[in-house]
């Protein structure tokens, strides 16, 4: 496991906000969300000081992150364009909502821009189906969205350029 | 100018805001701030309007809805522009404005209160009750709506055992899912020894296109807090947790409130209301992964370890949260709870079918009018349901199927639109309840895709652990794959049939031994679809795209420019009031163009295309 030298810098905050728990192995869930939530990914740093507070092996947090959807392993872009591929939006057509993303950003599901300000990624439910097709960025939820409204909300997130890069 | 508002404190003029997810993301919160701002420049009324925020009404189609009370009238799609009107006019003058009120379809009238509107007059509210009468954040107002009062019935009066006889004279049964009976389930936690037991309220939710569980974390807390003191006063359970899913942040900060001001209440904590009893309620914020919601990954996950199932030989009422007996129950089930303690089993069990009883939320969404969350007693029809409630399907279109229970459930066609809904009858059509997702589908969804659909969503969701449902859900997806993309033939059929017989065999878990279904009940009602992808390389729906192409006929269509105005890819030409075409070197058969024409003048292609 390599942990990069910039992650040194942070590694006060890291020890702050892991020993704001106990270390009982039933706040390992908790603790790996709050630093996946400040830092849009699991720095391999706090990985390894996760593993010490709490006792158990880094293979095992490894376990945890790879297991659950909500971790990542490499940083996640500023904004993350999250769309609901749910029932409800998968037959009011979401999956167009998606390739549209991908065309105007250059980038697959589950990927960044090279310079870490987009990421897409989509999401099993958002619990708003009745605003089906849903797509959420950074917590705002955008509802009834058609494939025309796509580059509009892109737009608003300073996305013009990469539209304009890779369009043909 | 004196308000013609009245003075009398309990006729006090009182505005809801529907602030759940829905109406949020149409503006609730904006047309709440602007509520709040406006009103206090209106020194002139004497006793000012209380604005609340409220949960879910239910009704997410028409938000963000604004109610006023004492007198019930009901505002739809209200924007933060129409706030200054609202108070002028209705909350001052008392006069109604039309344009925001609903108007019935059929009869064209205009409803003043949702409570008129079919949309709510065939619920029957139990689980569903507070959500939208009250702000989850004040305490009082649950208190109000007889909150607590169970609580205080069971401490001064029953006993834990009287307490579980009632849930299950009542004949609740689980609303998770697999309609366990709930009282059975407390009384084997309850005779299990252990020297601490746990309570769990399961509200992952993982099934796309069910809400209701979010709906009432976020809109009534504290019925969820009400329920699982009563369950941990039955068995005799000294901590609890709520697994929440983590996508649900408001029901997350809601709930973690509500607990809060329970605590300074006395309704939690170690001495509740003065009694012996002593409880408390913790949250785990879900990691996002569907197979949590399964109880014994859900109790791994709170242990701090990857969320895989094992097999039960041992219930988690014997040996759940670190081996110690424990209750765990879905977020719906808890929601009853009070209700049957405070008011007996008797009312409870007049509701309902001989072995469903009560009501059950169903979150009505897809292609029908009017989306939302909707509660009615078992036994009610999916036709009463969609047609009724639901309105219809949108667009006048043609009803295929409706899809219920989840990843794991299945689409029950046109002709069992009678069955009353309760956890058998949905059993022997093929699916299940589930927690009460009803999607509904038009003719322009594909079966075929659908099946595609809910396979790769369950062969991403395996937890990999058993290898039939691993390798079961990645050939089934395989195959699926190949016949949406025209590749089938009709051995892969039989070859679906025989994959899925032996993951309901052979998987260790229910996800496994239901994620069949999907397939083998689009193939017992829509196997012409099947056919019709294989034999004639055509998709009936116009979905999947490689086998579909669409056409402008140029008799029906208007040159009105909505499909040209909707093409992501301008693939459409035409001037307005001209015949439109279809370039197909350029369209991505995304089928926009298909879904928006309201003259029917896209098409698709019949011919074969091979
Ligand atoms: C794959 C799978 C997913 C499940 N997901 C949920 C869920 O999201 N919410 C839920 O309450 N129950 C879910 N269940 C059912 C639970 O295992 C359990 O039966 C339920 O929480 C018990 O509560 P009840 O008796 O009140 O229904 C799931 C079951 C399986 C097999
Ligand atoms: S299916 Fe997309 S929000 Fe529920």
């Amino acid at each position: 496991m390599q942990i990069e030298a910039r992650e040194y810098e942070y590694a006060n905050d890291y020890k702050v906000l892991i020993e704001s728990y106990s270390g009982k192995p039933e706040h390992l869930l908790a603790i790996m969300q709050d630093v996946q939530r400040h830092y849009n990914y699991l720095p391999r740093l706090a990985i390894s000081m996760i593993s010490q507070h709490v006792g158990i092996p880094v293979s095992r947090v490894y376990a945890m992150a790879s297991f659950y959807k909500a971790f990542s392993l490499v940083p996640k872009g500023k904004f993350i364009f999250r769309v609901c591929d749910g029932t409800a939006c998968h037959i009011k057509n979401s999956a167009t909502l998606l390739d549209q993303l991908q065309q105007h950003l250059g980038i697959e599901v589950d990927e960044t821009t090279a310079d870490g300000m987009f990421s897409i990624e989509t999401v099993n439910c958002l619990g708003a189906c009745a605003l089906a097709p849903v797509m959420v960025v950074n917590g705002k939820v955008y509802g009834k969205v058609s494939p025309g409204d796509v580059e509009r909300i892109i737009n608003e997130y300073g996305g013009q350029s990469y539209a304009s890069q890779h369009k043909c | 100018m004196q308000a013609s508002i009245n003075v009398n404190s309990n006729d006090r003029q009182t505005v809801l805001v529907c602030c759940g997810t829905g109406c949020t993301a149409n503006g609730g919160r904006e047309v709440f701030k602007t509520f709040e701002t406006l009103l206090k420049d209106h020194a002139e009324i004497e006793l000012l309007p209380v604005i609340k925020a409220t949960g879910c009404n239910g009704w997410c189609e028409k938000g963000p809805l604004v109610r006023l009370l004492p007198r019930d009238i009901t505002y739809c799609s209200v924007a933060p522009e129409d706030v200054s009107e609202i108070i002028d006019k209705t909350l001052i003058e008392g006069i109604l404005i039309k344009r925001l009120l609903y108007r019935d379809p059929v009869s064209k009238e205009y409803l003043s209160s949702h409570h008129q509107t079919d949309f709510y007059r065939k619920q029957h509210k139990i689980a569903l009750r507070n959500i939208g009468e009250i702000d989850p954040g004040q305490i009082d107002d649950y208190i109000e709506r007889e909150g607590y009062q169970a609580l205080k019935k069971a401490l001064q009066e029953m006993s834990g055992q009287d307490i579980i006889n009632i849930v299950q004279a009542a004949g609740l049964r689980g609303r998770g899912g697999g309609g366990f009976p709930t009282g059975r389930k407390w009384q084997a936690c309850k005779n299990a020894s252990g020297e601490e037991k746990f309570i769990i309220c399961n509200g992952d939710e993982g099934d796309p296109g069910a809400f209701m569980d979010r709906s009432i974390l976020e809109g009534d807390p504290h019925t969820i807090i009400e329920g699982m003191i009563l369950g941990a006063y039955a068995v005799g359970a000294s901590r609890g947790y709520v697994y929440v899913r983590d996508e649900y942040d408001l029901a997350v900060q809601n709930l973690g409130q509500a607990i809060g001001n329970a605590r300074q209440r006395g309704y939690l904590g170690n001495s509740i209301l003065g009694s012996d009893l002593a409880f408390d309620i913790e949250i785990v914020r879900g990691g996002g992964a569907f197979v949590c919601g399964e109880e014994t990954a859900l109790i791994a996950s709170i242990e701090g370890r990857t969320g895989e199932p094992h097999d039960k030989y041992v219930f988690p009422t014997e040996k759940g949260l670190w081996g110690m007996p424990t209750v765990i129950n879905n977020v719906e089930t808890w929601a009853n709870v009070p209700v049957i303690v405070l008011h007996g089993a008797e009312p409870f069990a007049r509701i309902g079918t001989e072995n469903s009883k009560g009501t059950k939320v169903f979150s009505l969404v897809g292609k029908v009018v009017n989306t939302g969350l909707v509660e009615v007693p078992m036994g009610t029809t999916l036709r009463e349901v969609i047609y009724e409630i639901g309105g219809g399907l949108l667009k006048k279109r043609s009803f295929k199927a409706v899809q219920t229970g989840g990843p794991s459930g299945g689409c029950i066609p046109a002709s069992l639109l009678d069955l009353p809904i309760d956890f058998d009858s949905l059993i022997e059509a093929g699916s299940m309840m589930g927690s009460g997702g009803l999607i509904v589908m038009d003719d322009h969804t594909c079966m075929v895709e659908v099946a595609r659909y809910y396979t790769n969503f369950l062969a991403g969701e395996s937890c990999g652990k058993c290898t039939p449902c691993r390798e079961g859900l990645r050939a089934q997806l395989e195959i699926l794959n190949r016949i949406c993309d025209g590749e089938g033939t009709i051995e892969d059929l039989d070859l679906l049939e025989d994959i899925s017989v032996t993951m309901q065999g052979a998987s260790l878990c229910a996800l496994g031994r239901t994620a069949p279904n999907p397939v083998l009940s689009t193939l017992r009602y829509f196997r012409e679809e099947y056919l019709a992808h294989i034999e004639e390389r055509r998709c009936p729906a116009g979905v999947c795209r490689a086998l579909t192409t669409f056409y402008i006929d140029p008799v029906k269509c208007t040159g009105c420019q909505v499909c040209k105005k909707h093409c992501s890819v301008n693939a459409i030409q035409g001037e307005r009031k001209e015949v439109h075409v279809i370039d197909e070197s350029i369209c991505i058969r995304c089928g926009e163009c298909y879904r928006q024409c309201a003259f029917d003048a896209v098409q698709l292609r019949q011919e074969e295309l091979r």
